[in-house]
């Protein structure tokens, strides 16, 4: 569950910009419009990135959105559906939907954090890293080494544990097992970029090193960058669903998809309560799904080999 | 061959002496210490002090990670704190149906996703790849906790086919066949995200190896399709499809916490999980040493087949 989701997906590195740098206006296209044209040929990347913006919508507005308070305890306990509730209530008593609408703000809180965390990080890493060279190089990714050794769902439970369960000790958990990997990838673009041309006629203008690796070869290196990282918003919300489901993850009052479905530990809620477990689970698998989709769309649309 | 061998040996060692010091921190995050957890609260406070004393608790953090290490290096991983068992007797027990659940899964992912993925490379662009294209997202997107859930949901409880969990039945049970309808359920769990994966793997390796010259020779010597699909493409494409699945050693056995929980499978993932809940910190750290240890183990093994098979690797990096 880390973030190799995109399999196969190794470091292509393109001979060309492909963040659209304002081209002068006999320029056929746009870098942006021919990106986006390459997306949107794809139709279930489009279905995808709909379904995602849905989310996220309903996610900002979910105090809005939610018929009931997701906190507020009825005195039905796991009530089938029915007209005030649409998806029955829980075995507490809350309101089904209402927290089913919350929990998609934790999700997506985690997802996106987690990601820009570890992708912020691992991106430096990876640059310097694969810049520098030598033994600078070596040791770090020694470093990169050590912490993918670890069975990633794993340490995380035992770390998590350790540190005690919580919204933002999960996401700094799941961000420090998950940099290595955007490190390795971040490397391997820096190390073919570095050999090109205009990165070596930068270098003889006497450009300082940010700026090289700023200005000429991070644009360069982004497209498997953008890619990964939308792989890993999926993988992250699967992670923190896995760990909520074991207990250790986001803590109860709080909804979320994954602590939602712990009941369903119990053979009875399984099979006579459905209402309990299934919504929980789709949404779940929609989320993911649509989000996976967004980077399969994205990796056709960066990738000029195709 | 030689020097590759001795040189990924080399840099192996710091790799695992730096996991040794990761694991060490890890357990130092957690709150409390270990004799207050081994022993009962109303113990004279002169004792515990005495207790911690033995234990070493008051020396500083390097010199008690040097003690563990020195530990480890005699073979002791330490005793649980729950069921005061050395620790490496739990993971001996535990650790058989763990492996077993992993390479049915690895094995039952390669039957699947290779045919599948050769079949989507040969007949690329048509409804058939599509198809599977689409499926192997579904795949690698279904959380495997939900995917576990809904298939005890309708094996179990609805059909009634096979046993919603457990290793083998209560009731004396018998033998293999009992053990594999129960292996079913978790193993098709963990099968399926990696088919998910593998396939698009597969499929791209192969059109990678369908573009090269030797395979248009192959044509133009009058070759069948079959033979050149399965005896020149396959042969090259084949490789590096095996190594990734040794690569996928680690999620397994991460994966395989959440499966074991929800099958009742009696491995380490529930070990660590039953470990977690009681707080018994040296089983866990000795499971997470475990298990990094085999990974590191699987990834060097991994390199190595491969640069025996293919000598170019040993000239980069």
């Amino acid at each position: 569950m880390n973030a190799s989701t995109g399999a196969g997906g190794g470091a292509a590195v393109r001979p060309k910009a492909i963040t659209g740098v304002a081209a002068d206006s006999s320029a056929p296209e746009s870098g942006a419009r021919t990106i986006w044209r390459r997306f949107a040929r794809h139709r279930l990347a489009v279905a995808g990135l709909i379904v995602t913006a849905l989310l996220i919508l309903t996610a900002i507005l979910a105090p809005y959105l939610t018929p009931h308070s997701p906190y507020a305890v009825t005195a039905s306990f796991s009530a089938a559906p029915s007209a005030d509730h649409w998806l029955g209530t829980d075995p507490v008593g809350r309101d089904v939907l209402s927290r089913l609408i919350a929990a998609s703000r934790v999700s997506l809180l985690v997802g996106f954090s987690t990601v820009a965390l570890y992708m912020t990080f691992g991106t430096l890493v990876g640059l310097i890293s694969g810049y520098a060279g030598g033994w600078l190089d070596s040791a770090v990714m020694r470093i990169t080494d050590m912490f993918m050794a670890f069975p990633f769902l794993m340490v995380i439970l035992v770390v998590v544990s350790a540190l005690g369960a919580g919204l933002s000790t999960l996401i700094w958990v799941l961000a420090l097992f998950s940099w290595p990997a955007v490190a390795r990838l971040v490397r391997s673009s820096v190390l073919s970029i570095k050999r090109l041309d205009y990165v070596r006629a930068g270098v003889a203008l006497g450009l300082g090193t940010p700026r090289i690796l700023f200005g000429h070869i991070l644009p360069n290196a982004l497209g498997p960058i953008i890619v990964n990282a939308t792989f890993g918003v999926a993988s992250a919300i699967v992670s923190e669903a896995g760990l909520s489901f074991l207990g250790m993850g986001v803590q109860p009052p709080t909804a979320s998809w994954g602590n939602m479905l712990t009941d369903a530990q119990s053979l009875t809620v399984l099979t006579e309560q459905p209402w309990l477990w299934v919504p929980a689970g789709s949404m779940l698998l929609v989320t993911v799904l649509a989000i996976n989709f967004v980077g399969d769309g994205l990796r056709d649309a960066l990738d000029p080999k195709q | 061959m030689f020097p590759y061998l001795l040189r990924r040996l080399l840099i192996a060692i710091p790799v695992l002496l730096g996991i040794t010091v990761i694991n060490f921190v890890i357990m130092k995050l957690a709150p409390g210490n270990p004799v207050e957890m081994l022993i009962d609260p109303n113990t004279p406070p002169e004792l515990i002090e005495a207790k911690k004393q033995m234990l070493g608790l008051h020396s500083p953090a390097y010199v008690q990670y040097f003690k563990w290490l020195q530990g480890l290096a005699h073979g002791q991983l330490g005793y649980s704190f729950s069921s005061y068992a050395p620790v490496s007797h739990l993971i001996g027990e535990r650790i058989g149906p763990t492996l077993l659940l992993a390479f049915a899964a690895l094995f039952a992912g390669l039957l699947v996703a290779l045919p599948v993925g050769i079949f989507s490379a040969t007949r690329r662009n048509t409804r058939f790849d599509y198809l599977m294209t689409g499926l192997s997202f579904v795949g690698t997107s279904i959380p495997p906790f939900f995917l576990g859930l809904g298939l005890i949901y309708v094996f179990a409880l609805k059909l009634g086919w096979l046993p919603p969990g457990g290793m083998r039945d209560l009731n004396g049970g018998g033998g293999l066949g009992d053990t594999l309808l129960h292996l079913l359920l978790p193993a098709t769990v963990l099968a399926v995200a990696i088919v998910g994966k593998k396939i698009r793997y597969v499929r791209a390796s192969m059109l990678d190896v369908l573009k090269q010259d030797y395979l248009r020779t192959a044509r133009a010597k009058g070759a069948r399709e079959f033979a050149v699909i399965y005896r020149h493409a396959l042969r090259n494409a084949l490789l590096p499809i095996l190594t990734v699945f040794g690569s996928e050693i680690p999620l397994l056995l991460g994966g395989s916490i959440l499966i074991e929980q929800i099958f009742q499978w009696p491995g380490i993932g529930q070990l660590a999980m039953q470990s977690i809940l009681s707080r018994d910190y040296p089983t866990l750290m000795a499971l997470n040493l475990v298990a990094a240890a085999v990974v590191l183990a699987t990834n060097l093994l991994v390199d190595l087949l491969y640069s025996a098979a293919d000598p170019r690797v040993r000239y980069d990096a």
